[in-house]
């Protein structure tokens, strides 16, 4: 239960995350467009003020004329109008003739920098104040005079910015608010999502604890792979279960037998007091014991065995390797003489070395207690298929036990000597390396081995 | 009450020829604060409005400087120029040359207070507000018209002009050349109507005697000398008929213009704290009722209900008022060139000789 507490504190839940990267996604939209809004509210606003500024510019230059050989400008009224639609900007303007004087206005107007063209609208500061202002060239081509009149208009920028400032003010602020209304739909699409989420962990809260059958909850397709993958996990916990629980149960079942009969005559040894037949019993229980312990040993590589099916990491692994390590594991623990018939290149496979190792010894081992010497290890490489074998001069399997490879090691019948047991952990190797169990009879005896798929040329 | 300036005060303060200036000492015990207005109002006229001030804030010396409202615009450039001090507050009727002088940024913006309740047509940006409601107005004798026709429009006065002879030499206006406010009042009247070039063409017909102030003008229609008075500023005429029956008022029912006399804080004031209070005074409800009733200034704010209950023709109808608002298009007028082309048109029509200035 703390496990589980700890586990929920230190992972925040998607929710949170998702809000809180779409709050980020949010603010940046908003930046974004605080950034956007300012310039577009700026361009509008100048546009519609620039207009003006050209409007008066243009109707002052209409006003311009030559009588008697002398430029003349007279001021219209309404161009001085349309600049007051700017409420409460200043104004400035300058009419420079043909000689280069100012004519009438403000002389210390500027013009724009640099000469940038006839007609220019420019950004400037007069008299201590940003002002925007219109320069208009108008030409003269009169029989006594020519020449250009320049006509500068100028505005403070306090309406105009005024105005920017409330475009891409109200711009922000529905951008704002619409956000924020995202991001609480947002959050209520991620709560309507996430129920599924919410169903599986209650049907696997409220599941009985070694119920391990698989999860059925209606689910999306995304939390469909989830709980897939869940179910997956589930059927190997539960088929690794069984498989325990069968071992065991076998297990049980294989040593108790041999175990009673040991103690039965051990007992029987107790009361015997004729040398020659206690002799006998001494012999017999130590044959028992010594079946006992090659039981244990199968038992427990069947174990292992079972349990590197599932774990082990596969590598490529050369078979002549295997064949060799076998026989010099099988001859350290019996006087058994073993010969290795091994190619001249690498036979590789893909497999787990140390399976492929015990189910050699376990062929070894039969061999050895069934079969007839000499015992040799073959290892061979055909047309995509890559074997080791064992060979004996014996008779080979009875009928009756080759039926049964492959089954789980049985309960019934089958004695400390017997090579059931070492058969059935061959048939699981060769099942997890999608091998072949093959038998064979021959002038030189009798063959059995594993056939595996050649990985490699 | 009122006490004329040491000369030696006078001395001090460099102001220009024929400025006078009055200082009015603080009623309470000492002075706290010095205002100091420089105006184009006669100070008689104001008097009324700066005592009540006064008497709201017993600790407030004023310095009331009256200068021509020429005097008042260069004197107050010059000043905004070197950004030197010359006074915290200006008021003048020359409201196109108080424009320019707020537009050349020689003013301060004001609180709130000091603008509320004005008319947009009586405010220019937080600076520059009118105080007044004056209306330009036709005065005539009233033992001429006795048993005539008074012209109620400017149709009616240039019919009278074109049929009498009486009026040859009997007519006045200002001398817009040196009348700040009667340039200001001829160049709107020609904006406003195409009556403005005939009724220039009968008052030179008839020799129109042209003067640079209000009071000479209604001093020669209340004696005869004159018959008729065109475009006077109607807080004179209005002040001085209640003392003298002698003439009578027409708000021309065409269009009448209104004038607020304009006021902004200089740029370099003092006390604009002070200036601003005074200003919000005079458009105060007090302040108003000052303004309307003692001395017939009238307010921007409640002017045309004033007028039309002052106004003994009945003819005050609003629809016919047109204030003059402060926008920048009142520039136009002080453009030089525009100046030297409607100066011209108004000398065509009336030749310098018969300017009657000098003839005091």
């Amino acid at each position: 239960m703390t496990a589980l507490a700890a586990d929920t504190a230190r992972g925040q839940s998607i929710a949170f995350r998702l809000g809180v990267a779409m709050v980020l996604i949010l603010v940046l939209v908003v930046l974004a467009s605080v950034v956007a809004a300012t310039r577009f509210g700026q361009a509008a606003s100048d546009e519609t003020f620039d207009r003006l500024l050209r409007g008066a510019a243009l109707q002052i230059a209409e006003r311009v004329s030559v009588t008697d050989g002398r430029v003349r400008v007279d001021l219209p009224v309404s161009a001085f109008e349309l600049l007051s639609l700017a409420r409460s900007d200043r104004v400035f303007y300058r009419v420079i003739g043909p000689d280069g004087h100012t004519m009438t206005g403000y002389e210390d107007l500027p013009l724009p920098p640099g000469n940038a063209g006839s007609d220019a609208i420019y950004d400037a500061r007069y008299k201590d104040t940003a002002i925007r202002a219109v320069k208009l060239t108008r030409l003269l081509a009169e029989r006594s005079m020519s020449g250009q009149v320049i006509i500068v208009v100028a505005q403070t920028t306090r309406e105009r910015t005024g105005l920017a400032a409330s475009i891409a003010t109200n711009a922000v602020l529905i951008i704002a608010a619409a956000g924020v209304l995202l991001l609480f739909l947002a959050l209520l699409v991620l709560r309507v999502a996430l129920r599924p989420l919410a169903r599986v962990e209650r049907a696997i809260l409220e599941r009985e604890a070694n119920d391990l059958s698989p999860i059925d909850v209606p689910a999306p397709e995304e939390v469909a792979v989830l709980v897939a993958a869940i179910n997956r996990f589930m059927g190997r916990l539960e088929s690794r279960i069984e498989a325990m629980q069968n071992f065991v149960a076998d297990a049980a079942h294989q040593i108790r037998t041999p175990i009673t009969a040991l103690r039965a005559q051990a007992q029987l040894a107790l009361e015997e007091k004729d040398p020659e037949r206690l002799n006998r019993l001494h012999r017999r229980l130590y044959a028992r014991s010594v079946g006992l312990g090659r039981l244990a040993d199968q038992l427990l590589s069947h174990a292992l065995i079972a349990h590197r099916a599932d774990t082990a990491a596969r590598e490529m692994i050369d078979l002549r390797r295997v064949a060799l390590e076998a026989e010099r594991e099988t001859r350290a623990a019996s006087a058994q003489a073993i010969t290795v018939e091994l190619p001249d290149e690498e036979v590789w496979v893909e497999g787990d070395p140390v399976s492929l190792r015990e189910a050699v010894k376990n062929l070894l081992n039969n061999a050895a207690k069934h079969g007839g010497a000499p015992i040799t290890i073959l290892v061979e490489r055909h047309d995509g298929w890559a074997s080791i074998m064992v060979r004996d001069h014996g008779s080979g399997i009875p009928e009756a036990l080759a039926a049964r490879i492959g089954e789980r090691f049985t309960s019934d019948g089958i004695s400390p000597d017997s090579a059931g047991l070492g058969l059935s952990i061959v048939a699981s190797v060769a099942a997890t390396h999608g091998a072949r169990l093959a038998r064979r009879t021959g002038e030189n005896g009798f063959a059995i081995g594993l056939e595996i798929p050649v990985t490699r040329p | 009450m009122r006490r004329l300036a040491p000369l030696l005060l006078a001395a001090v303060i460099a102001s220009p020829a024929g400025a006078a200036e009055t200082r009015m000492p603080p009623r309470g015990e000492e002075s706290q604060a010095h205002l100091v207005i420089e105006s184009t109002t006669d100070f008689v006229i104001f008097e009324p409005i700066l005592l009540a001030f006064q008497r709201q804030n017993p600790g407030v010396t004023i310095t009331y400087r009256e200068l021509t409202t020429n005097e008042v615009a260069d004197d107050v450039a010059a000043a905004c120029e070197e950004d030197r001090f010359i006074a915290d507050l200006v008021i003048s009727s020359s409201i196109d040359q108080q424009l320019k002088l707020v537009n050349d940024g020689c003013a301060l913006p004001l609180g709130a207070e000091a603008r509320a309740g004005l008319p947009d047509w009586a405010r220019w940006r937080e600076e520059l507000v009118g105080l007044t409601f004056e209306p330009a107005v036709t005065v005539y004798n009233r033992a001429y018209f006795e048993n005539r026709r008074v012209p109620e429009s400017r149709f009616e006065l240039i019919d009278l002009l074109r049929e009498s002879q009486d009026f040859v030499g009997k007519v006045g206006t200002y001398d817009i050349e040196s009348s700040g406010v009667g340039y200001l009042f001829a160049f709107q009247d020609a904006l406003q109507a195409s009556t403005w070039g005939r009724l220039v063409e009968s008052l030179g017909r008839n020799r129109a005697r042209l003067f640079c102030c209000t009071a000479d003008i209604l001093d020669r229609v209340a004696d005869g000398r004159l018959l008729i008075g065109y475009n006077v500023l109607g807080s004179y005429a209005l002040q001085r008929i209640e003392s003298d029956e002698r003439f009578g008022i027409v708000l021309p029912d065409d269009y009448t213009l209104v004038l607020a006399r304009a006021a902004f804080v200089a740029k370099a004031a003092r006390q604009l704290e002070l200036a601003e209070n005074f200003i919000a005074f005079m458009l105060s409800a007090e302040g108003r009722d000052i303004l309307s009733s003692e001395i017939r200034l009238l307010s921007p704010i409640d002017g045309p209900e004033r007028l039309a209950a002052l106004a003994a023709s009945g003819s005050a109808d609003p629809q016919t008022l047109r204030p003059i608002a402060m926008t920048p298009a009142l520039l136009v007028g002080l453009d030089r060139a525009k100046r030297e082309i409607f100066l011209e048109q108004w000398r065509a029509a009336l030749p310098a000789g018969s300017v009657a200035a000098g003839e005091e």
